[in-house]
């Protein structure tokens, strides 16, 4: 009898929460433990040891790794660019793209053209677009230098690449070109998610462009603003290829930013250890970024 | 305080082969109360954002206290609208939903604040006004998309079936407010709805729509009991007008003028016709005959409706005579289904 | 207050399209602009390219195909694109063979710990490749996959698994539960219902996942460069802006060529799936 219906019981696995929900779950979450959290817990014993590529035995040295990272200039410098970078880029990546979503919204002609070239810039490989954009900031060739030397508003050649200011404005500029399109799109999704009825509404109440733009369309898109942002922030943050493929973090370390230095510290250089210390204050400034982005998406939820 | 007009007014949405609004003419009265009804589809609600400016006409002319109003948008148009949604905004509460429409006409805060609580007051729901929208009921809501309204001082309210969100037992108490509110402030309205009931509780006149077109316009009344054509005939009415067609016209005549014969006093006019029932709903206040009528034209299937003060046995599946009045029947015309002149039959 | 007339209202109206039009062509100038001087210079010759004075958004001289034909022939460009195209189609399979089960977990099964699951594989996120390769490449090396494209195949699913979990289960929420449990009354197991009824209505949820994660692996350059140094192993990503230069000089009308033959067909599929792709994308974030 029991056996029965112990067999009917197991018949019926495949219904219960209980065991199909880890069974389906198993797999991603394995994954993500081997590839992702061993490394990660790795990363931090190395930042704690004096693991090299040439001697690979692993001598604990406590916190002496952060205390020689703390002291390098070259460090300093990419932790704060890092931060510059990614700051003036959001900002700028945010009033653009709120900008462009509401142009986008609209109807014009020509309008599926227009999106694709807009999208250009997002759906290229990164390190592709750094190539197309090296190009345009040649030291000789560049044809911006062209048209200013055209327009007779410089003689010779900027360097874009070769002066730290330009070349840190160089950085941002190619950063807010492939992160705009990516905004604007999760910016407009928020944007189609306003009901018709509301915007109608403030139209009848008097509302112009301005009024509503500023107390309808603004707050109401705040959330999925605050996501695109998080979303950005973080691809900025942690991206090396614009700056290894514009500047390899030159000229003279000028544009240097906290992942670049890390592979040229632990990949190049062969100083596991030390590359692990630089490349781990990445994670509280992402956790910072992360917590503050969606504690103000929750204070803002409102619908 | 001021008469809406709209002439040759056409409106065609881009991909549709239809009209949504087809070469219309409609003027309100002075502070009336004007009911666009039909089914959906039949371009109600387009007329009506047109009227509001929401919409661009096609061509033809939109003119709001005789002054025209076509390339104006609505802000222009000194005009209160009420969303079928109510499209409150839903970060903003109720009292900042109030008072939005007066802070973009430029008013000061001290009067704003004012306004706001007048209206408030007027509708009842001065205790709510710190609420966002999704704290409030559906009823509540309503009432603060009529204050939102309110506090502009119209020229025109128009009104986009605000009755349809709510559950059937909000939706008797709504409809007396209101008519109560309209009677208090007086201004023109044009309301929509497909809710026949609606219409007929609100209306000072009926537009029935169709297909982009005005099918008829009247008063509650003159709509029901004399429709202009067969649609208006089984449009209105629960159940709807039974139509019986006869040689080259058709005849129709409502359920409740359908009765027993006896219960009725004839008029000089009535028919006397053999009515064989099939089948009897019992829907306490009335009951339904379902059957066939013969002697008028053609044998058709059509339902007879008592009211419950008339308790005379009604077999199932057998013949009885039933009476119509003469002055009861109407007649259309078979090809166009316009209304024809009265014959004898 | 004098209303402005239906004439003033038409003149602001008309203002404001040469106002949306200016901006239109302002972002597509600025979005397209490296794309289109990189489509000039690809077909340039050299005596017109490399000459300060010449009009460079001009062809001074013929245009040629020499260097597009030397992109094909004479570098390893098409073993970038095939290797690309390995890596993109395997990573493709193991993001949707572990994601979609677990976003359906996740989503809507009873699960304890599934909320506090849900947070930790958003968390993945925050832990991105710049921060993990350095202790990666010792583990590449110790499982024999250093300097091989597998070592891409096996690494890249860590990046899309977490994505692609959070946006499917924004798509399963979506789906109305009223037909799986129609399934299961119809007689399938809960896993058969999962199956036969939500896995053909999340197909455009799958679309965003595969476009995601193919264009992933076509773009993905941290772990490419760092574990990938052999020519024949290489993906378009690091194989183009590292081999299509021989010391200091740049193929630069090849490298543009190449950019502009990767960039365009991914965008393409782009935009053909956007909107399933920002929807998956938007409510998997938002309603997470």
């Amino acid at each position: 009898m029991s056996a029965v219906r112990a067999t009917r019981r197991r018949r019926y696995l495949f219904d219960r929460d209980g065991v199909l929900a880890p069974m389906m779950l198993l797999p991603s979450v394995v994954y993500i433990v081997a590839l992702v959290a061993v490394p990660f817990f790795l990363a931090i014993a190395y930042s704690l040891s004096d693991v090299t590529v040439g001697d690979p035995s692993f001598d604990y040295v406590g916190l002496r790794n952060f205390r020689a990272v703390l002291k390098d200039p070259v460090f300093r410098r990419s932790l704060t660019n890092s931060i510059f970078i990614t700051a003036v880029t959001m900002v700028l990546v945010l009033v653009l793209a709120k900008i462009l979503a509401l142009v986008l919204t609209r109807d014009f002609r020509g309008k599926w053209g227009v999106r694709f070239l807009i999208l250009l810039p997002w759906t290229t490989p990164v390190p592709l677009a750094a190539i197309a954009w090296l190009w345009m900031l040649d030291s000789l060739f560049s044809p911006i230098d062209w048209t200013l030397r055209r327009l007779g508003l410089l003689e010779g050649n900027l360097h874009w690449l070769g002066n730290s200011k330009l070349a840190v404005a160089s950085v941002i500029t190619v950063q807010v070109w492939r992160i705009v399109p990516l905004a604007a799109v999760i910016i407009m999704a928020g944007l189609a998610a306003i009901p018709q009825d509301i915007n109608d509404a403030a139209e009848v109440d008097g509302a112009g462009f301005w009024r509503k733009l500023f107390e309808i369309t603004i707050p109401l898109t705040l959330p999925v603003t605050a996501v695109a942002t998080l979303f950005g922030a973080v691809l900025v943050f942690t991206d090396m290829s614009v700056v290894y493929v514009l500047t390899r973090g030159g000229p003279v370390d000028a544009t240097q930013i906290l992942p670049t230095w890390a592979f040229f510290r632990g990949i190049q250089g062969g100083d596991l250890a030390q590359g692990a210390a630089v490349a781990l204050f990445l994670f509280p400034l992402l956790l910072a970024m992360a917590v503050l982005i969606l504690r103000s998406v929750r204070r803002m939820e409102v619908l | 305080m001021a008469i809406v007009e709209v002439r040759h007014l056409t409106k065609k949405f881009e991909g549709n082969a239809t009209f949504a609004v087809d070469d219309l003419d409609l003027a309100t009265t002075e502070d009336e109360y004007l009911v666009l009804l039909g089914p959906s589809g039949c371009g109600k609600t387009t007329l009506l954002r047109l009227i509001a400016g929401l919409e661009q006409p096609t061509s033809g002319e939109v003119l709001i206290g005789g002054e025209p109003m076509v390339g104006l948008p609505p802000r222009a148009r000194k005009i209160a609208m009420v969303f079928q949604s109510y499209a409150l905004y839903p970060h903003k509460t109720a009292r900042k939903n109030i008072e939005f429409p007066l802070k973009a006409s430029g008013m000061e805060p001290g009067d704003r604040a004012k306004k706001v609580e007048w209206a408030a007051e007027l509708l009842g729901i001065t205790r709510l006004l710190d609420r966002r929208p999704r704290h409030l009921s559906g009823g509540e809501r309503q009432r603060v998309a009529l204050a939102r309204a309110l506090v502009r001082e119209p020229d025109v309210f128009l009104l986009d079936e605000p009755l349809s969100n709510l559950d059937a037992k909000l939706r008797a108490t709504a409809r007396d407010d209101l008519k109560q509110f309209q009677d208090r402030v007086g201004t023109t309205t044009i309301y929509v709805t497909h809710d026949q009931v609606e219409a007929m509780g609100l209306g000072d006149r009926i537009a029935v729509m169709s297909e982009g077109r005005i099918r008829q316009l009247g008063t509650p009344h003159e709509v029901y009991h004399d429709p202009a054509d067969t649609f208006v005939a089984t449009f209105l009415g629960s159940p709807p007008m039974n139509i019986v067609e006869r040689d080259d016209v058709l005849v129709g005549f409502r359920p409740e003028s359908l009765l027993p014969k006896g219960v009725v006093e004839p008029d000089d006019d009535a028919v006397s016709v053999p009515f064989s029932v099939h089948r009897v709903e019992n829907l306490g206040s009335e009951r339904h005959l379902v059957g066939t009528v013969s002697g008028i034209g053609a044998d058709t299937r059509v339902i007879a409706m008592l009211p419950s003060t008339v308790s005379v046995e009604v077999p199932v599946d057998e013949t009885a005579e039933f009476v119509i009045r003469g002055a009861d029947l109407r007649f259309f015309d078979k090809d166009t289904g316009g209304r024809t002149a009265r014959r004898r039959l | 207050m004098e209303a402005p007339s239906a004439a003033t209202w038409r003149r602001r109206r008309r203002l404001g399209r040469v106002g949306l039009y200016t901006l239109v062509v302002g972002f597509a100038l600025f979005a397209a602009f490296p794309f289109l001087w990189g489509a000039i210079t690809a077909f340039k010759a050299d005596q017109d390219l490399y000459n300060r004075d010449n009009n460079p958004f001009l062809f001074n001289i013929e245009p040629t195909m020499q260097h597009v034909r030397l992109l094909f022939e004479g570098t390893a460009f098409n073993t970038f694109v095939w290797n690309t195209l390995v890596v993109a189609l395997l990573v493709v399979a193991i993001t949707l063979l572990a994601s979609l089960p677990a976003a359906y977990s996740l989503a809507r099964l009873n699960l304890r710990w599934g909320g506090a699951m849900a947070i930790a594989i958003f968390m993945v996120y925050l832990i991105p490749p710049s921060l993990l390769f350095i202790s990666l490449s010792r583990m590449v090396s110790f499982l024999g996959l250093q300097d091989s494209r597998w070592a891409l195949v096996v690494l890249y699913p860590t990046i899309t698994i977490p994505v692609s979990v959070w946006l499917l289960m924004g798509f399963f929420k979506g789906i109305p539960k009223d037909i799986e449990e129609q399934a299961m009354v119809d007689g399938y197991s809960r896993l058969g219902a999962f199956v036969r009824t939500v896995l053909p209505l999340s197909f455009p949820g799958m679309v965003a996942v595969i476009v995601f994660s193919a264009t992933l692996s076509a773009s993905e350059f941290i772990y490419a460069l760092a574990f990938v140094s052999q020519t024949s192993q290489k993906t378009i990503s690091v194989g183009v802006p590292t081999e299509l230069v021989r010391g200091d000089v740049f193929f630069w009308q090849s490298l543009q060529a190449a950019t502009l033959l990767v960039a365009i067909p991914i965008a393409l599929i782009f935009n053909a799936f956007l909107k399933r792709f920002i929807a998956g994308f938007t409510m998997g974030a938002v309603k997470g």
